[in-house]
């Protein structure tokens, strides 16, 4: 089974441990992540204005062109599922709307693509159990914290991945993965986002309460599906351990480097190496690696 | 040819400013038919009235036009005039010069409004000549009123109308009456104890010769119309003979098995035979048969054993029982939206989460905690709460987007009991705003306040979690700007009022409106606030919208009160303003049957000598038809009319213009 994929631009350079996990993940389970031919950024946001029409005719772009091969696209990085998704819903349900962008990237597109993550995949096409079956290398004893940020959840009316308020999807695939899943109350909170490029200051704090609140609550690992909630809370990691007595920071890592290592893959085409805080050592003393 | 008169309004100055009315009567007397015509200051004032007559009588006039007000003022003052001088009164017609002329020019000239006077007039001739004499329809009264709802509003509705001597069945869905005022603890804003006083209420009902109740009880099919509705009423298997029970509730004792009590709002457990609580009306429990292994599984039977009267019967089956009654009051009630929609707040994942009505019976003296606040986790006395209002209320995106009127009052009355009965306790309030309109209920809150040390943050709450066996709650502040973090041991969400589950399905077996939240529609908000569109039917209490204690006991009695003058005369006089077949060109295609918003066209048939239907017909109730007319749109052949407004007259006034 071949299933579309948009990996967004992220993925393709500073996040690439979560796209090669995940494309590897995904054929152990039996299904191949195939990279739509000749796309475009998203974007990279959704215009909090209404009549900002030329920030969506980016993502239109990629959506129009990945109907034409097929009727769904899945995506890993939560901002590419945002933007997409959402734009698909303008594109579906906006008449007027749908004819100007159209009229712009001179495409006919009615927004019938499905724009699913792949959480959503997992959960829904594959199934937890399922994933669960194919396990090889069960994350027995790790404590790991999802956390979700916004752009996964929010609006909830246009996403509907999950509840907004209180999201099991990703806690469930970690129990099926043989982890303890730490719930913390800040899971769904805001890191910052952009504001890393003008107010660090800012996005230290909020990470900060992030991390902080996973460690409280137990957690020694935490996992998450968007490039930018990592980059933030791995920056922000030696400012907060420097601000909090007893802080000594934990390793941020991604769902799919979570779900390639139980599914058996070769701990080092996962990308930990990539990351700022090595989860690496953790793994060793829980007898996960080796 | 007709001899009609016409008379012209000046209302005061209110026509004459814009319309010389003199020139309008001058100028209608020339026209053919019209034997009188003259203009007068205030038409409707007695010497005008006094004049109408007169001159109906000095001229034999078989028709008159008033030109004045909108027929919506004075239209009966008039057609009463005319009977009065021997005309029949829908020979009287009116024609609007003031709202729909007079008021609307502000040529001071006069002529623009003359002028429109002179065409609308014309075109009332027109019309009027096309008139046939109508008579009132009468339809008699049956005087016995259905109760559909044993709550406080139709508890006070059922005692009001025995009180007036008239009969009355009052049909309950759940095994005891009370409603939801039976779960509450105190009341605001006097503090009296709601079971204290609504039981002498339900045991009134009980022991009232004049009213019959049905508990467990259902509304089947509602059919007829005013005056003389056939109702159907499911009442289901209770698997306990109510004749011969004596309420000694020998059988609850026995019963082994446990399941969550509704009433208690799962805060305890109840027996699979159970009364709802200890004061239920009437006293005779009832088997949950889905969760009896008896009747399930055919093991057990301890009630049957113990049962003296040997009252218990396992095969009872539900029984439909049909009533005629005159008049029907709806009081349904509400129920509470379910708080699990909101994740933020942890109901339902977290045990000291609870919703309002839940510490309504942690409060109550007869409740699973005897009356001591004890959290539901541990039982422990919370040394902190957390109210949460607004939990659903005037959140257009997740819930409700109207307010639910009662939750800042039984808030602020909460904070009082958890202070009376924990005085250490340090209550604290999340609100948006304080609504708290009525007789002596700001001064309820603001002693919450000011006695009962209540602690009010102006601000919504974003997260709930647990920490360490406390209740951490995150919100804002918006009064000092700050965000705020309270430890609380135990959480109160005043959760939205809602419309009961079914009361859709309950308004379309009667044939009543209702809104987009499935509350049902008066049929003006403001001067028939308890009637329905369909004539005979009335409303009571939260079955309309959120609505406390006293408007509830109010309405119940107003609807009562309607019911009561309804069931004053043997027989009821109603507008023959209805719809008629014209049975020729009828083809059956049941377009206004489908159309028809009051269920008021029947399929009747034509039948030969033999019995055999030749022929299918649309006919037309009058006594339900209300005139609307939306029949005569929908009707493909033009084989409806309107009488008083037919087709005939209509395009007579149009070709007059």
């Amino acid at each position: 089974m071949k299933i579309p994929y948009y990996p967004g631009c992220t993925l393709n350079t500073v996040a690439k441990g979560f796209e090669t996990s995940a494309k590897e993940a995904a054929l152990s389970i039996g299904f191949e992540l195939a990279e739509m031919p000749a796309w475009n950024c998203c974007g990279a946001t959704f215009p909090l204005t209404p009549d900002n029409l030329i920030a969506l005719s980016a993502p239109a772009k990629v959506l129009s062109s990945a109907r034409k091969t097929g009727e769904s696209l899945t995506t890993l990085c939560s901002v590419c599922y945002n933007v997409l998704k959402r734009t698909n819903s303008v594109m579906k349900n906006d008449r007027e709307k749908r004819a100007v962008i159209n009229g712009f990237i001179e495409t006919d597109y009615d927004g019938s693509l499905n724009v699913t993550h792949f959480l959503e995949i997992l959960r829904d096409n594959i199934g937890f159990d399922k994933v669960k079956a194919a396990v090889k290398q069960p994350l027995t004893g790790l404590k790991a914290a999802a956390y979700y940020g916004c752009m996964l959840l929010r609006p909830f009316e246009d996403m509907g991945i999950d509840d907004a308020e209180d999201p099991v999807v990703m806690e469930n695939l970690l129990a099926a993965l043989g982890a303890e899943a730490i719930k913390s109350p800040n899971r769904i909170e805001c890191c910052g986002a952009h504001l890393a490029m003008t107010n660090e200051d800012i996005v230290v704090k909020l990470s900060g309460t992030i991390m902080t609140s996973a460690v409280r609550n137990g957690a020694e690992l935490i996992v998450t599906t968007c490039p930018l909630c990592q980059y933030n809370l791995e920056k922000s990691q030696s400012r907060v351990a420097s601000d909090t007595p007893g802080y000594a920071g934990i390793p941020i890592v991604y769902f799919t480097q979570m779900l390639g290592l139980a599914l058996g893959q070769d701990v080092d085409t996962l990308g930990f190496d990539k990351n700022i805080w090595d989860a690496r050592p953790l793994l060793r003393k829980k007898g996960i690696i080796k | 040819m007709p001899r009609i008169g016409i008379f012209v309004c000046q209302c005061g100055n209110n026509i004459a400013a814009t319309v010389d009315t003199k020139k309008v009567a001058e100028e209608m007397a020339r026209l053919p038919g019209v034997v009188f015509a003259c203009d007068y200051k205030f038409m409707c004032s007695s010497p005008g009235q006094d004049m109408l007559k007169q001159a109906i009588k000095d001229n034999r006039l078989d028709k008159v036009i008033v030109s004045a007000c909108s027929p919506h003022m004075h239209e009966k003052t008039f057609r009463k005039a005319s009977e009065a001088a021997g005309l029949n009164p829908y020979q009287c017609e009116i024609t609007n010069i003031r709202e729909q002329c007079s008021w609307v020019h502000h040529d001071k000239t006069k002529a623009a409004g003359t002028a429109k006077s002179i065409d609308l007039t014309r075109m009332t001739i027109e019309r009027l000549k096309k008139n046939k004499p109508l008579k009132k329809i009468n339809i008699p009264i049956k005087k016995k009123a259905l109760v559909i709802g044993g709550g406080i509003a139709g508890i006070q509705a059922a005692l009001d109308i025995a009180e007036g001597g008239r009969e009355v069945i009052l049909v309950e869905r759940e095994p005891s009456i009370g409603g939801n005022m039976a779960r509450l603890s105190e009341t605001f804003p006097t503090m009296d104890c709601s079971q204290c006083i609504l039981t002498p209420k339900m045991v009134e009902v009980e022991l009232n010769e004049k009213i019959t109740l049905y508990t467990y009880s259902e509304i089947e099919k509602v059919d007829g119309y005013i005056g003389n509705f056939i109702v159907q009423i499911r009442r289901k298997a209770k698997y306990v003979d109510e004749e011969r029970c004596t309420g000694c509730g020998e059988c609850i004792e026995k019963c082994p098995f446990k399941v969550e009590s509704q009433f208690e709002m799962k805060l305890a457990k109840r027996k699979v035979i159970y009364t709802p609580f200890p004061q239920s009306v009437p006293n005779v429990p009832v088997i949950d048969a889905p969760n009896c292994p008896k009747i399930q599984k055919d093991k057990c039977g301890a009630c049957a054993v113990v049962c003296g009267p040997k009252c218990i019967d396992f095969k009872m089956e539900d029984r439909i029982i049909t009533e005629d009654v005159g008049a029907i009051i709806v009081a349904t009630g509400y129920e509470l939206m379910p708080n699990e929609r909101f994740g933020e707040y942890g109901y339902g994942r977290i045990k000291d989460v609870i919703s309002g009505m839940q510490f309504e019976r942690l409060a109550s003296s007869s409740g699973p905690t005897g009356g001591e606040i004890r959290r539901p986790s541990d039982g422990k006395t919370p040394a902190s709460v957390v109210f949460i209002q607004c939990a659903g209320s005037r959140d257009e995106k997740k819930g409700v987007s109207y307010c639910s009127k009662v939750c800042c009052m039984y808030t602020a009355k909460h904070t009082m009991l958890y202070h009376h009965k924990v005085h250490e306790g340090q209550s604290y309030v999340f609100y948006m705003d304080i609504r708290a309109g009525g007789k002596r209920y700001e001064e309820f809150v603001r002693r919450a306040i000011e006695h009962d040390n209540a602690m009010y943050l102006r601000g919504r709450v974003s997260r709930v979690y647990e920490k360490d066996g406390k209740v951490i709650v995150q919100g804002a502040d918006t009064l000092s700007g700050n965000q705020v973090e309270i430890e609380a041991d135990m959480v109160v969400l005043a959760t939205a009022i809602v419309s009961r589950t079914g009361a859709d399905t309950v308004a379309q077996k009667l044939g009543i409106g209702y809104d987009k939240y499935k509350f049902y529609n008066e049929y003006h908000p403001k001067l028939k606030p308890v009637e329905t569109v369909t004539a005979g039917i009335f409303l009571s209490g939260a079955c309309m919208g959120p609505m406390d204690i006293p408007d509830s006991v109010a309405q119940g009695s107003a609807a009562a009160a309607k019911a009561l003058s309804l069931f004053s005369s043997d027989e009821m006089m109603r507008e023959p303003i209805t719809a008629v077949v014209n049975k020729p060109t009828c083809n059956a295609c049941w377009d206004c049957v489908t159309a028809c918003p009051y269920s008021a066209i029947e399929r009747d048939t034509v039948k030969n000598r033999d019995g055999v239907v030749v022929r299918w017909l649309a006919k037309v109730n009058d006594g339900v038809c209300q005139g609307c007319g939306v029949c005569v749109a929908a009707c493909r052949s033009k084989a409806i009319d309107l009488k008083g407004y037919t087709d005939e007259q209509v395009y007579a006034a149009i070709n007059a213009f």
